[in-house]
């Protein structure tokens, strides 16, 4: 997928003065925080989980490579076949090449971040080949050609009308004609229309929420039951996912599970979890004819020998993303590329490089509440704060924060020119506060009064030299 | 230390922060008052400027490691630090955080760490000194739990106990109390218009109460949203919670005009 994220400023400006995008916001966001809320609370023994998933997931990454292999030698003993991909253009090679050797001329598709985070879509359509997303919500964004806003809900930005308008649009040539607004009717027809597809298709294409390393199975989770007939139905099935989602062994994976469905959406359990092993046996009646999975590094390595290797724990539960309030007030588009809220300020710069995305570690403001809701504990908040230390390493910031930033460095680390300076300024600003106890607009304070915010005026002495004068106790 | 002195209860060093060094002062005040009141002996080291926390927020390790060294050097001498701040007593927490390479600076943070205390919990959970507050305030307040002291340091019981004590005072949960403000130290400044939009929200939920004054622990974000109330016309004055507590809010309030 094409990144956007250096145009976050703009972007998050004009989500900002969407008010359709504001009303779904406002929506999603309460539902998805109070939901989780009920579930973790219900669940008394949620936080043993946590502690128990995070020891999980270190031991895995510790481990990798002893996992990776033995994952990758039970899917060939299950009659699969495992590919590695350095990179996103490897990983579409690969998917490409199975494609083109099957002689695919349409494939569907589970929801998968990696798939978009790798650009599958755009390099298999460029190969003449139809592709058919069947996760509703990533199916209404392919035909409104947008990206994913959300990684659990990808088109939770829509509104209903949006959604009837693109149905009524895009239907018509099957035969549906009618303008439907309630949502049992759009998604009837939704499912009319993959119906077709489904049966007509020649590849399958799922991420993959879990890989165990035991017995070689891939685990996707979903409440549509999409994922299923994806993976069974046609003839072949593509397994993308990154190196990150294997897992020891079963009962690991129950773990992180009863975390996942808590923390997304607030359910015990997703209504669907299926395990696929391979391609069909000889004595079963269904199941595709052949298994691939496409292991993908894609920068994971990198952050596997580094200070960001925390956020290889990752299980893509959105719950950061639903308690982020940035994302909150600016959706998902404005962050330009897969991963939007705290997990994609993290992931989207270690990925495509720190110049590309420098605004997103910054549109922080470290509050923390993405930490307190992460099931495996990552410390979004930390590595934001490392990325910005990078940046300022490598100068990336701009020269006014840097020059702002190095000339209140001088003067804090001498106390008493300091004292002198924040002196002058308390009273400067106090008069230019006057009677009206605030500014509207004070020299130099950069865009804090962007926008018609104002100031709150000093009281006019600062503690310091009222504490000295008042004969305070002190030392040097 | 003179026995005089050691009889006298525990040392405190205020850190006085920066913001309450030029922006409310009376907020330092209502702390010496509080932590007087609680039989401590209150020092402010005269060397200190700030914590630092620009620095280690904007990635410049070196600046807040150096400004990290300042305040640990300042603050060994007493039994604690306190400040009216729980943003900054967690960046001292995360002091050894900036010094990977040496041992010693790391083991002198760490123990300056220990014994470093947001106000609230200083005085409820260290000296269990609630008993000491004596104020009055009349009217319905609204609290908002400033996101480093509530997450970092725990804080969210601690003042709602204190003020429990004041007479005559009123409080009402606003909602998404818990939910930052939009403050984030730089991030107002790099990022104003999304943390326009945030402090407008906080704004709404703290009228929605129908309370006469807003409340928080820090004063970066009770700056912040008293300047959103003040553009709005709001009527809902803000005041540190230590001014309420040391009974030092009968003035005007944050960003209020001065009285006749
Ligand atoms: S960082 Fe944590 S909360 Fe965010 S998506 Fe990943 S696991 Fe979920």
């Amino acid at each position: 997928m094409e990144s956007h994220s250096h145009e976050f400023v703009q972007r998050a400006g004009a989500a900002l003065h969407n008010p359709t995008l504001q009303s779904a916001l406002a929506r999603a966001k309460d539902g998805f925080v109070l939901k989780r809320f009920n579930a973790v609370s219900a669940l008394a023994e949620f936080d043993a989980l946590r502690d128990r998933a995070v020891e999980i997931k270190n031991h895995t990454l510790e481990h990798l490579d002893h996992y990776l292999e033995r994952y990758e030698a039970a899917v060939q003993r299950n009659g699969g076949q495992v590919h590695w991909a350095a990179d996103a253009e490897e990983a579409r090679n690969i998917v490409r090449d199975i494609c083109r050797e099957a002689r695919a001329r349409s494939v569907i598709k589970g929801k998968s971040m990696v798939g978009e985070e790798v650009g599958v879509n755009e390099a298999l359509e460029a190969d003449g080949l139809e592709v058919v997303e069947t996760d509703l919500g990533e199916y209404i964004i392919q035909l409104a050609e947008e990206p994913p806003s959300h990684i659990i809900a990808p088109a939770i930005h829509k509104t209903r009308e949006e959604i009837s308008e693109l149905f009524h649009r895009f239907h018509a040539k099957y035969g549906y004609k009618k303008k439907l607004t309630e949502v049992s009717d759009l998604v009837n027809e939704a499912r009319q229309v993959l119906r077709q597809k489904y049966l007509s298709a020649d590849v399958g294409i799922t991420g993959a929420n879990f890989l165990v390393a035991e017995n070689g199975c891939n685990i996707i989770v979903t409440n549509e039951g999409n994922g299923d007939l994806t993976s069974t139905l046609p003839r072949v099935q593509i397994v993308t996912a990154g190196i990150e989602k294997v897992v020891p062994n079963m009962e690991d994976t129950t773990t992180l599970l009863r975390l996942l469905g808590r923390s997304a959406t607030g359910q015990d359990i997703t209504s669907y979890t299926s395990l696929f092993s391979g391609p069909r046996r000889p004595a079963d009646p269904d199941g595709p004819e052949a298994y691939h999975v496409v292991l993908i590094d894609n920068g994971r390595s990198a952050m596997l020998g580094d200070e960001f290797r925390e956020m290889l724990r990752c299980i893509r539960c959105g719950a950061c993303i639903n308690h982020c309030p940035v994302y909150g007030a600016i959706g998902g588009h404005a962050y330009g590329w897969v991963y939007p809220g705290p997990m994609g300020s993290v992931l989207t710069p270690l990925t495509l490089g720190l110049r590309e995305a420098k605004d997103l570690p910054n549109a922080c403001t470290l509050n923390g509440r993405c930490q307190e809701v992460c099931p495996v504990r990552i410390p979004l908040p930390d590595l934001l704060r490392n990325l910005r230390h990078r940046q300022f390493q490598a100068r990336l910031g701009t020269a006014r924060t840097r020059w702002g930033l190095a000339a209140w460095g001088w003067l804090v680390r001498r106390p008493a020119a300091y004292r002198l300076v924040t002196r002058v300024q308390a009273r400067m600003l106090a008069a230019f506060g006057g009677r009206r106890g605030y500014l509207t607009r004070v020299p130099l304070a950069g865009n804090w009064m962007a926008g018609g915010r104002v100031l709150p005026a000093p009281q006019g002495e600062t503690f310091m030299s009222a504490w000295k004068r008042r004969g305070g106790r002190g030392h040097e | 230390m003179t026995t005089s002195e050691s009889r006298r209860g525990p040392r405190v060093g205020l850190l006085v922060t920066c913001l309450v060094d030029v922006y409310r002062p009376d907020v330092g005040f209502a702390a010496v008052r509080l932590l007087e009141q609680a039989g401590c002996t209150v020092v402010v080291p005269t060397r200190q400027t700030c914590c630092g926390q620009p620095a280690h927020n904007s990635g410049d390790n070196i600046t807040a490691a150096e400004l990290a060294r300042a305040v640990i050097t300042a603050f060994e001498p007493y039994d604690y630090l306190v400040a009216p701040s729980g943003s900054c007593v967690g960046s001292v927490h995360k002091y050894p955080d900036l010094f990977p390479h040496s041992a010693e600076w790391q083991s002198r943070a760490r123990h300056l760490a220990d014994r470093s205390f947001e106000l609230f919990r200083f005085l409820t959970d260290v000296l269990g000194a609630g008993d000491s507050v004596q104020a009055r305030f009349p009217g319905r307040v609204t609290y908002h739990d400033s996101c480093s002291g509530l997450r970092q340091l725990g804080v969210k019981a601690q003042p709602r106990e204190l003020l429990r004590r004041v007479e005559g005072l009123e409080l009402v949960e606003m909602e998404d109390a818990e939910v930052c403000c939009g403050f984030g130290g730089t991030f107002c400044v790099k990022y104003p218009e999304i943390s326009g939009r945030m402090v407008a929200d906080k704004a709404k939920a703290a009228e929605a109460t129908g309370a006469d004054a807003l409340l928080g622990g820090d004063l970066g974000c009770l700056l912040n949203m008293a300047g959103r109330l003040k553009a709005a016309g709001s009527a809902v004055r803000v005041y540190h919670t230590a001014e309420v507590l040391a009974g030092m809010a009968d003035g005007p309030g944050i960003g209020d005009a001065e009285a006749d």
